[in-house]
């Protein structure tokens, strides 16, 4: 494990040299320079380098899963090449950096990264560290259910105090569902995690999982059609794209690029391409924050 | 410590329901260990055998694996348990009715686990009993059974008292895994919620809310272990 790491560090730094060579003497074939950003920006910076690091999620089925050939794929990783390409660079150029949820901020404030698109939802406590552009997406609480199951339509269907349903213990959206409960306890499973969760709705223990749609997507994904989301997601959680905290103009830059992609179609198209396969109802951009 | 007073009803609930579960999972704990310390002392060899196997394999496995292997496994062979729904007693622990049946699950696990403890402090309470004893009743004319019940397992009781309190203090400490494993509502998990999720947006800190977790722990432990001193005090008593 650690030879393979020491080596595709290796590899990489190579690349990067490689690259830099490249730029240095063959002037002829230089970056893609349609835009010309402004003197000192991260853009320009980004261009000049023709390289780009930018932080996702590696185990996320729909926005970013490592595929077997050892990158990346998902609606994440389509908005992270967007940029890239608006900052004329090649998608080959992109260097995927794997940050789960609880590093996120670190690497950005290090400049491990250059950006960070992971199911990253924009909140209070997070913009004291680091900035959002965005958001470009809105995930909430789903339900998921049987496929052949049609009598759940949405969190109201356990009102009536029959249907039972299963979240992770501790988590918000356990918290959540709890309003729409008749009985806790003749209605709340509690695991440690969600694979039980979806052991017991698959041997019929419970009837419903609910949590993030984008977790609840990747298992839809990963199950041969034997479940399904029921109804529509009942919270809002925006997700942003994480950048150093002052850096106002790159963050400004990736805005406009998002409003953009929201006209152009391009938007669209990387949602049907990646977790649009799981869920067609192809989500309208929502409207950028400029905070 | 707000925390306790604030949201007093989630830690009383908590607090209820682990009871619930402890008082529940000790019952089942001590008639499994007690049938297991009968076989593991048989003179039938496969039923020592099989005593033998039975607490070597749950107590040389983690808790977390034995209730894995009851919530998943259990629903595999398409039993819920419900042998468990013991007419009057669901009455009063209104969980052992329901329809989930990670209550009682939660107890099967706790109370297969804790059993093979329980077995080995009662084999050592039986081996506490001088051999004479066993062998005057069976000079008499009583068999195994009534050897046991009316000889051996009277004085080993006694002499296994403390250990097996010992061995019920540490199954109610125990009980916490249950919330982990499909059970809503018992003290630490409820406590948890508390620092994770919150209420109505209001998170608490951890220090206070586990606090007051074992604060909940302490009230059901302290007086079982006062209670074991005095039965001990009282069989010094008899002793001499």
């Amino acid at each position: 494990m650690l030879m393979k790491r020491l080596a595709a560090a290796a590899a990489i730094a190579v690349l990067g040299v490689g690259v830099a060579a490249c730029g240095g003497t063959d002037p002829a074939t230089p970056g893609p320079s349609t835009a010309s950003f402004k003197a000192g920006s991260t853009m320009e910076k980004l261009n000049k380098a023709q390289k780009i690091t930018i932080g996702t999620k590696f185990d996320q089925p729909g926005f970013g899963l490592k595929g077997l050939d050892g990158k990346p794929a998902g609606f994440d990783v389509e908005i992270g090449k967007l940029i890239a390409k608006e900052l004329g660079i090649p998608a080959d150029k992109i260097e995927w950096v794997e940050t789960k949820s609880a590093v996120r901020e670190e690497v950005i404030e290090k400049g491990t990264v250059d950006l960070v698109v992971a199911t990253y939802t924009i909140n209070d406590a997070r913009k004291q560290r680091i900035a959002f552009a965005g958001p470009y997406y809105v995930a909430g609480q789903h339900i998921m259910v049987r496929s052949d199951d049609s009598s759940i339509t949405g969190p109201d269907s356990f009102k009536e105090g029959t249907k039972k349903v299963c979240s992770v213990q501790g988590s918000t959206p356990a918290t959540n569902i709890k309003k729409y409960l008749k009985d806790e306890a003749t209605q709340l499973v509690l695991f440690g995690g969600y694979a039980e969760c979806v052991d017991a709705l698959k041997n019929k223990t419970v009837d419903a999982v609910t949590t993030d749609n984008v977790i609840l997507l990747g298992f839809v994904a990963s199950s041969n059609g034997a479940y399904k989301l029921a109804g529509n997601k009942f919270t809002d959680e925006p997700y942003g794209i994480g950048v150093k905290k002052d850096d106002t103009d790159f963050r400004n830059f990736i805005n406009d690029l998002l409003e953009k992609i929201a006209k152009d179609g391009s938007y669209a198209k990387a949602w049907n391409d990646t977790a649009g396969k799981f869920d067609k109802n192809t989500p309208t951009a929502p409207a950028v924050n400029r905070y | 410590m707000n925390v306790l007073w604030e949201q007093f009803p989630v830690f009383r609930d908590g607090f209820l329901l682990t009871f619930q579960l402890s008082f529940l999972s000790a019952i089942g704990a001590l008639l499994v260990g007690t049938l297991v310390a009968v076989l593991r002392i048989s003179p039938v060899p496969p039923l020592r055998w099989l005593g033998t196997s039975y607490v070597n394999l749950f107590r040389n496995i983690p808790l977390t694996a034995v209730f894995v292997f009851v919530v998943v496994g259990l629903p595999l062979l398409g039993s819920s348990a419900d042998f468990l729904k013991i007419p009057g007693l669901d009455q009063i622990f209104t969980r052992l009715g329901i329809d989930l049946p990670y209550f009682r699950f939660s107890i099967i696990a706790l109370s297969l686990y804790t059993a093979a403890f329980v077995c080995e402090a009662l084999r050592s309470g039986i081996n506490a009993v001088p051999s004479g004893q066993a062998e005057a009743a069976r000079s008499i004319g009583l068999t195994f059974t009534q050897n046991l019940r009316f000889i051996v397992l009277p004085q080993a009781w006694r002499a296994a008292i403390v250990p097996l309190g010992s061995v019920i203090i540490a199954m109610i400490k125990n009980s916490a895994i249950a919330g982990f494993m499909g059970l809503y509502g018992d003290l630490s998990s409820r406590g948890q919620e508390l620092v994770s999720a919150g209420v109505n947006g209001v998170t608490y800190p951890l220090i206070p809310v586990f606090i007051a977790i074992s604060l909940g722990f302490l009230i059901m432990t302290v007086p079982l272990g006062l209670l074991l001193d005095r039965i001990e005090k009282n069989r010094m008593v008899k002793a001499r």
